[in-house]
């Protein structure tokens, strides 16, 4: 029993204040409380100069101006030594052309990793899962995404996440299935009897009483 | 660190952080004015001022005697 929770990986959670970290990073020390006031995409990959690692760095890479857009910063993590990081983004931009302008986190005492829940097990006793963490301005956790280590991350459900976190915060509403900006939005379902009468009064689309959704202005 | 190489001489971006801070300014306005990231300039104060080339005071940073002679 004392040796599976020994085992068993730190997971943050939902919705409170992200596990603050300062790690030695491609582009010097950072803390978490670095990026306040920023969003945050805080990711791992298994190792350095690995197939589909490469893949999803030039992804990332590809996708930054529009997180920038969004306010978004990027900030990759692998259990890997900054001068392999160093070697391999330089690899990356001498082979395929695209520099690689975030950090990477050269997380080799796996301090970071362990909090976040990026080394589990059943995958890799010494490499991090492809885990996502998307960070508000404020350092609360509001998403998380874990993918095995044989497959890449869909870089356009990412930035489907995060503008579907911005306009929740934003307009307090929610987002259905496969939503995409500018598609309809869903609305708190009312909590009172007086409330679902007001809502068959308005101009909404009602499916049903606990069901309406919006075209947001 | 990212600031100050080896040979004690500043780094690219630590110039430029440097140079923003000639007047006292909040990070934000240091971030803009040397076009870096907020979370770079970040990092790059905290290096700084333990260097002994910035101060702070009140969330505002400014050139120490020692930053601006290694400005210059």
């Amino acid at each position: 029993m004392t040796e599976q929770l020994t085992n068993t990986p730190a997971f943050p959670r939902l919705n409170e204040p992200a596990p603050e970290f300062e790690a030695v990073t491609t582009q010097g020390t950072v803390r978490l409380s670095d990026y306040r006031d920023s969003w945050l995409i805080l990711f791992s990959h298994p190792a350095d100069f690995t197939p589909v690692c490469t893949t999803e760095f030039i992804a990332f890479a590809e996708i930054y101006p529009e997180l920038q857009k969004r306010g978004v910063e990027l900030l990759g993590l692998s259990i890997d030594s900054v001068y392999s990081h160093i070697a391999w983004l330089r690899n990356i931009e001498e082979k395929t052309g695209v520099h690689i302008p975030f950090p990477v986190i050269a997380d080799l005492n796996k301090e970071v990793a362990s909090k976040y829940g990026m080394v589990q097990e059943g995958a890799s006793k010494t490499e991090a899962v492809r885990a996502v963490f998307i960070i508000d301005p404020k350092g609360i956790l509001r998403a998380m995404i874990y993918y095995p280590l044989t497959t890449g991350r869909n870089m356009q459900e990412i930035l489907r996440l995060i503008d579907a976190l911005q306009t929740s915060d934003k307009y307090q509403v929610a987002t259905p299935a496969n939503w995409q900006p500018g598609d309809k939005v869903v609305l708190p379902a009312p909590n009172t009897i007086e409330l679902v009468e007001q809502r068959f009064e308005s101009d909404l689309e009602i499916v049903d009483w606990y069901l309406a959704k919006k075209v947001l202005e | 660190m990212a600031c100050i190489n080896p040979d004690g001489t500043l780094t690219p971006s630590a110039q430029a952080v440097l140079k923003a801070a000639e007047t006292p300014c909040s990070p934000t306005e240091i971030a803009k004015a040397a076009n870096l990231p907020l979370f770079r300039v970040r990092s790059s104060l905290r290096e700084l001022v333990e260097a002994g080339l910035l101060r702070e005071e009140n969330g505002s940073f400014t050139l120490t005697g020692e930053g601006r002679a290694r400005l210059n």
